[in-house]
C-alpha cells in the first residue's frame, strides 16, 4: 500500500494524463442530480456532490445491454445463428465512486462471477476497470453505510481510495491496478501521512449516526421470518414502481429480451424488479408472487435474509441509502430491518393466540 | 470465457405431433456443429432453452434420454409467445439450443433402489427420460422394481404412446396407465384420476423405494397424502419444480423460492427440501 499525495492543480493534468490509456467515467451533473457517465475529453468528474441517484452499477451491468445478435435473411449462411456482440473492453476506469458502491460492486460479483458459472458481460467489464474511490465526508442522514459492514473510508472493492484534504488530495493505493493508473496519472509524490487518512476515516465514521442492527437476521428461522406479521404493514404504502430496486446498487435482477429491427435482431439483458407482477408470472397466468406483500416481502428477505444464509458475508446492503431517499412512499429498509431483526416468532405466536 | 448466454445452433430434424389436440408436440433437434451434441451430455431431469432468435427463450425438460445419441428431443405445449411460434415451425428451420440446465433426478442416490414414477399429462416429458434410461440394457440391473403410474385426460392426450405400449410388454417395468375417462370400448388399462390409482398399485414406500412426482399442481396436492399413506417419507419423495424463468443458469433471480433457486439449485427437489421454502411456486 502506498500513498501518495496529488495536488489540486494536477488533478487535471493526471487525469488528462490517465485518459490517454483509458476509458474514463465519473459523476457528471445532469438538472439537479448526479449520474456515472463516459467523461468527454477534457471533462473532469464532477466530485461536488454526496453520491449520485442512481449507482454506478450501471457501468457494469447496463440498464439495457445488447449480448448476442443475429439475422433472420433466410438468404445468408449464417441465418438464426446467434453471435456474441463485439464489445469494447479496453482498460476503463471509474473516478470519484463512493466506498459504499464499490463494496456493492462485491456483492453482486458473487451473483455474476460464481465459481461455476460467469457472466462473460459482466466480469469482462468488470475485469476491464480501475476503480478509483472517493472517500465520503460529508455522508447525508439517510446513510448508513457503517453499520452494513461498509463504511465511508471502506476499500473493499476498490483499487486507489482518494480522500480531500485542503489543497491536495490524498490516494492510497490499494492493488497493482490502482498503481498502473497512478503510474498513468503521474501520481508519484509519495506521502507518509498515513494518520491523515485514519483521522479522517474516523471523522467521517462519526459523522454517520443513522445505524441498523443486523444481528439475529442469520439465527432468524427462514419460514418464520417470511411468515412475520409485519409485511402487509411493510408494504401497505408500496406502489410496487421498482425506484428501490433501479437506484440500488445491489440489486442484480435482470429480463432477456429480443428486439428485432427489419431482418436483424439482438437479444438483450434488461433491469428488472422483483416489484413487478410480470417478473414471476407464469404462461398459465398463475403468479407465487401475485400480491405486492409477497413481492416486498422478496425484496427485504432478499436482501437480509436469503442473501445472508446463502453467502455467508452478510446483508445484500451497502447503507447507501438511496432507496430510503427516493421511495416515494417512504419504504424505510432501516426499519424494515429493525422489523426482522428484533422478530420473536415465540412472541408472534404468543399475540396470535 | 464461455458464454452461458449464447446457444448452440440445432436444426429441427423432426416433428411429431403428440397430442390429439394438437397442442403438444415432439421436436427432434440435431446440433449444427460438430462437437456440440458431447458438450451438452445431460443427465434425465434436466431442462434446456430452446432459444429461437427474434422471439426468445423457454425453458423446457429434456425429454430425450442420455442413452440415445445424434439428437436431443423436447415435447413443448403450446402456451405462449414462443411456444406459439415453434409450434408453427418446420423440419429443417435452424434455432438456438442452451444447456443442459438445473440439477437431474439424484441418479446416485437412487441407484439399487426401487423406483415409483407418478406422472400426468405432459409433465411426463422428464420422466420418459428417466424410464428410457434405466431400461436402458447397460443401466437396468442398476435400479430394484420400477412402476410407472401415468395419467392424462384422455387416450389421445397420453405422450409417447407407441413406447408406453411396448412398456406394458416388458416384465422389467410395472406399468399403470390411465385415464380420466374414455368411450373408447377397446380401452384396456386404467380409467382414473393418478391420485387414487397411485393408492391401488403403488408399491409400499420404504427406505429403499423412492417416488418421483410430476405433473399439474392439483395432481400433485392429491398425490402427496397417498404416497404419506402408503409410507413414503418425504426425503424419498422427489419432485420437479417449475417457476418462470430467463438465464437458466441462476443469475437473473426470478425463479428463486427463498434463498434456493428453481433453475440451478432444481428444478429437481425431494418434498422434504421444498418444505423448507416458501414455497413461492
Amino acid at each position: 500500500m502506498t500513498l501518495v499525495t496529488i495536488d489540486k492543480k494536477d488533478w487535471l493534468k493526471g487525469l488528462t494524463a490517465a485518459a490517454e490509456s483509458y476509458r474514463l467515467f465519473g459523476p457528471v451533473k445532469e438538472k439537479d442530480w448526479h449520474q456515472f457517465e463516459e467523461l468527454d475529453k477534457g471533462e473532469m468528474p464532477d466530485l461536488n456532490m454526496v453520491n449520485t441517484r442512481l449507482s454506478p452499477k450501471a457501468l457494469l451491468f447496463p440498464q439495457s445491454e445488447d449480448m448476442l445478435e443475429y439475422s433472420l435473411d433466410e438468404t445468408r449462411d449464417d441465418h438464426h445463428i446467434m453471435k456474441e456482440v463485439r464489445k469494447d473492453y479496453s482498460p476503463r476506469a471509474v473516478v470519484g465512486i463512493r466506498p459504499c458502491d464499490a463494496k456493492a460492486t462485491q456483492l453482486i460479483k458473487l451473483n455474476f462471477d460464481a465459481p461455476d458459472i460467469k457472466d462473460p458481460y459482466w466480469l469482462k467489464a468488470y475485469e476491464a476497470t480501475t476503480f478509483i474511490g472517493m472517500a465520503c465526508d460529508t455522508p447525508l442522514s439517510t446513510c448508513f453505510c457503517t453499520s452494513t459492514g461498509c463504511g465511508p473510508y471502506h476499500e473493499e472493492g476498490l483499487d486507489v481510495l482518494v480522500m480531500e484534504q485542503n489543497d491536495a488530495y490524498l490516494a492510497k493505493i490499494l492493488t497493482d491496478k490502482g498503481q498502473v493508473f497512478a503510474d498513468a496519472s503521474g501520481w508519484a509524490t509519495t506521502s507518509d501521512d498515513a494518520a491523515t487518512f485514519e483521522a479522517g476515516k474516523k471523522a467521517a465514521e462519526d459523522r454517520i449516526v443513522s445505524k441498523i442492527e443486523t444481528d439475529n437476521l442469520a439465527d432468524t428461522d427462514l419460514l418464520e421470518l417470511h411468515g412475520a406479521p409485519f409485511w402487509d404493514d411493510v408494504a401497505f404504502a408500496c406502489i410496487n414502481c421498482g425506484t428501490c430496486t433501479f437506484s440500488c446498487p445491489t440489486c442484480w435482477c435482470f429480463d432477456i429480451q429480443d428486439e428485432v429491427n427489419g431482418k436483424s435482431g439482438v437479444r438483450m439483458k434488461n433491469w428488472d424488479s422483483c416489484m413487478f407482477p410480470i417478473f414471476t408470472v407464469h404462461t398459465t397466468g398463475h403468479n407465487p408472487r401475485d400480491t405486492k406483500t409477497q413481492r416486498v416481502r422478496q425484496r427485504f428477505m432478499h436482501k437480509l435474509k436469503y442473501f445472508v444464509d446463502k453467502y455467508h458475508t452478510g446483508i445484500m446492503c451497502v447503507g447507501c441509502g438511496r432507496c430510503v431517499r427516493q421511495c416515494p412512499v417512504n419504504i424505510d429498509i432501516r426499519r424494515v430491518c429493525e422489523l426482522m431483526n428484533s422478530f420473536n416468532p415465540t412472541d408472534a405466536c404468543a399475540s396470535q393466540g | 470465457m464461455e458464454n452461458p448466454y449464447l446457444p448452440y445452433p440445432v436444426r429441427i430434424d423432426d416433428i411429431t405431433v403428440e397430442a390429439e389436440d394438437k397442442s403438444l408436440k415432439t421436436f427432434k433437434f440435431v446440433f449444427l456443429n460438430k462437437g456440440d451434441e458431447e458438450k451438452y451430455a445431460y443427465r434425465a431431469g434436466q431442462f434446456g432453452e430452446l432459444s429461437i432468435p427474434g422471439k426468445g427463450e423457454i425453458p423446457i425438460g429434456i425429454a430425450s434420454s442420455p442413452v440415445e445419441k445424434g439428437f436431443v428431443k423436447f415435447t413443448v405445449n403450446r402456451a405462449g409467445v414462443v411456444t406459439t411460434h415453434l409450434h408453427n415451425m418446420k423440419v429443417g428451420d435452424i434455432m438456438g439450443l442452451r444447456g443442459p440446465l438445473g440439477n437431474s433426478y439424484p441418479w446416485d442416490l437412487l441407484k439399487e433402489k426401487n423406483i415409483l414414477i407418478v406422472g400426468g399429462g405432459f409433465a411426463f416429458t422428464t420422466l420418459r427420460s428417466s424410464i428410457v434410461y434405466m431400461l436402458d440394457p447397460a443401466n437396468r440391473s442398476k435400479f430394484g422394481n420400477i412402476d410407472v403410474v401415468y395419467g392424462a385426460r384422455s387416450p389421445g392426450m397420453l405422450l409417447y404412446k407407441d413406447e408406453l405400449v411396448q412398456w406394458e410388454k416388458r416384465d422389467d417395468i410395472n406399468m399403470h396407465i390411465t385415464v380420466d375417462a374414455t368411450d373408447d370400448p377397446d380401452w384396456k388399462y386404467n380409467v382414473g384420476f393418478v391420485p387414487p390409482i397411485t393408492e391401488q398399485k403403488a408399491p409400499q414406500g420404504g427406505d429403499d423405494t423412492y417416488a418421483i412426482v410430476c405433473g399439474p399442481p392439483i395432481m400433485i396436492k392429491f398425490t402427496q397424502p397417498v404416497l404419506e399413506n402408503l409410507g413414503y417419507e418425504h426425503d424419498h419423495i422427489i419432485m420437479s419444480l417449475e417457476n418462470r424463468m430467463k438465464c437458466g443458469f441462476g443469475m437473473c433471480g426470478r425463479c428463486g423460492i427463498g434463498k434456493e433457486l428453481v433453475c440451478k439449485d432444481g428444478p429437481v427437489f425431494t418434498l422434504d427440501q421444498i418444505n423448507k421454502t416458501p414455497r413461492e411456486y
